[in-house]
């Protein structure tokens, strides 16, 4: 790519990205867990995506800039949380194996912002991660991949797994 | 029915969220018509959407992290060592600058050491031959002049006779450089005596050998076999290289 001159590259960066920053935060502040965790995070991975911003070839900005926040994230992650990374064994846990979303258990369409909040919350990293570039912020199963660095089948298999979850943790019979 | 009733669950999330095919959407459409389970799991998928989006739960970067940011950002494109944090080309530098010091620090010490070791040499030299004391066994025999030194040092040094280049072997005696004993071997050319030093240095590689002029000296060091030699002698230099290139082979 062509080379761009210190104040030039930080205006094509503030016009490209930075209109990604909500998405960027918000991606960053359900993986880390708490404000400060996500903030630290976001201004790391904005540094860095600004550093190597020459390397960005134009297509999918959002996207772009979300991968190097995910991998912020993670590396974060396992700096403080270690026990962040096993979503089989935490899936095991959440008792959610055996019913694809289970017919029976019926979710509470009155659910508060706060809730939904610490539902996804409570989720595998890596689940917690598919619902957010999914439901929140509407990427497409191709463009999850690309952000996570994983095949579209373990997209697709993440994503029913973590709402499989999900609606265990907000249905009543789940809660009571 | 081509779509297996057990697939159908994990599909039906990829049919909701659009990202199906045609034909495989098609498929889920006829299997949902005919199978209610398929059905209400469908309407969970989308209940769960509409629950999750419904009060608006995504973050928004505070103003202040944008703020901050922004500033950052401008730091970072001033900065003409971009790519690296300024504690880390601090760090960097300072342990770079270390490196150099103790190296040129350690050079200097070895070639001070050098310098003075040559310095020994020439003095050793000078006074085997105003003392009249340039052998303690003379003979041009290396098989009479090496088993001389047995039980008198605790190495073995190589004992040769160069005759036949020009360096007749005139005999060998003790003496010391470095604060330790050291085979002297003592050879001649054209009635100009050389002074060879022997000494044993353990674990050195192989040196080739290095002229030193000092005093208007000629002196050469090498090493070989983990022995360092020292060559000295009022020869000139390329007489003396030749004689240093014989034993050093």
């Amino acid at each position: 790519m062509f080379r761009l001159t210190e104040p030039t590259r930080l205006s094509e960066f503030e016009k490209q990205i930075l209109p990604h920053l909500d998405a960027a935060y918000n991606l960053a502040r359900f993986l880390m867990g708490n404000d400060q965790n996500a903030e630290d995070v976001v201004q790391e991975a904005s540094l860095r995506a600004f550093r190597f911003f020459e390397s960005f070839r134009g297509e999918n900005s959002r996207a772009w800039f979300l991968s190097i926040v995910r991998n912020t994230s993670f590396t974060a992650l396992k700096r403080y949380r270690s026990d962040e990374a096993n979503v089989v064994f935490e899936e095991e846990l959440h008792g959610g194996q055996s019913h694809e979303m289970d017919a029976g258990v019926a979710i509470d369409r009155a659910q508060d912002r706060e809730t939904v909040r610490r539902a996804i919350e409570q989720l595998p990293a890596e689940f917690r991660e598919a619902i957010t570039l999914r439901e929140l912020e509407n990427f497409s199963y191709k463009e999850i991949a690309g952000i996570a660095g994983v095949p579209i089948g373990t997209v697709m298999s993440r994503l029913a797994r973590a709402r499989r979850q999900l609606q265990m943790i907000l249905s009543k019979t789940y809660t009571k | 029915m081509s779509i297996d009733h057990s697939q159908v669950p994990e599909l039906l999330h990829a049919y909701v969220d659009g990202e199906l095919d045609l034909v495989n959407g098609q498929e889920i459409e006829r299997h949902l018509r005919t199978c209610e389970d398929c059905r209400r799991i469908e309407q969970q998928i989308r209940a769960l959407h509409e629950v999750v989006t419904s009060d608006a739960p995504s973050y928004r970067a505070p103003a202040h992290l944008r703020r901050n940011l922004r500033a950052a950002l401008r730091r970072e494109a001033k900065e003409p060592g971009r790519g690296i944090s300024w504690p880390w080309l601090t760090f960097a530098t300072v342990t770079v600058c270390a490196i150099l010091l103790l190296a040129a620090a350690l050079f200097q010490n070895t070639r001070a050491t050098q310098r003075a070791l040559a310095d020994q040499v020439i003095g050793n030299h000078v006074r085997s031959l105003l003392a009249t004391h340039l052998v303690d066994v003379a003979s041009s025999d290396q098989h009479t002049v090496k088993p001389w030194f047995d039980g008198k040092i605790d190495f073995a040094p190589e004992v040769r006779d160069l005759s036949n280049d020009g360096f007749p072997l005139a005999g060998g005696r003790l003496d010391y450089l470095d604060g330790k004993t050291v085979v002297a071997l003592v050879y001649h050319r054209n009635k100009h005596p050389i002074n060879l030093f022997i000494a044993p240095v353990p674990a050195k590689g192989d040196t080739a050998p290095e002229s030193i002029n000092r005093r208007g000296y000629s002196l050469f060091h090498w090493t070989h076999s983990e022995m360092d030699y020292w060559a000295v002698s009022d020869l000139n230099q390329t007489e003396l290289r030749h004689f240093a290139d014989l034993l050093a082979r």
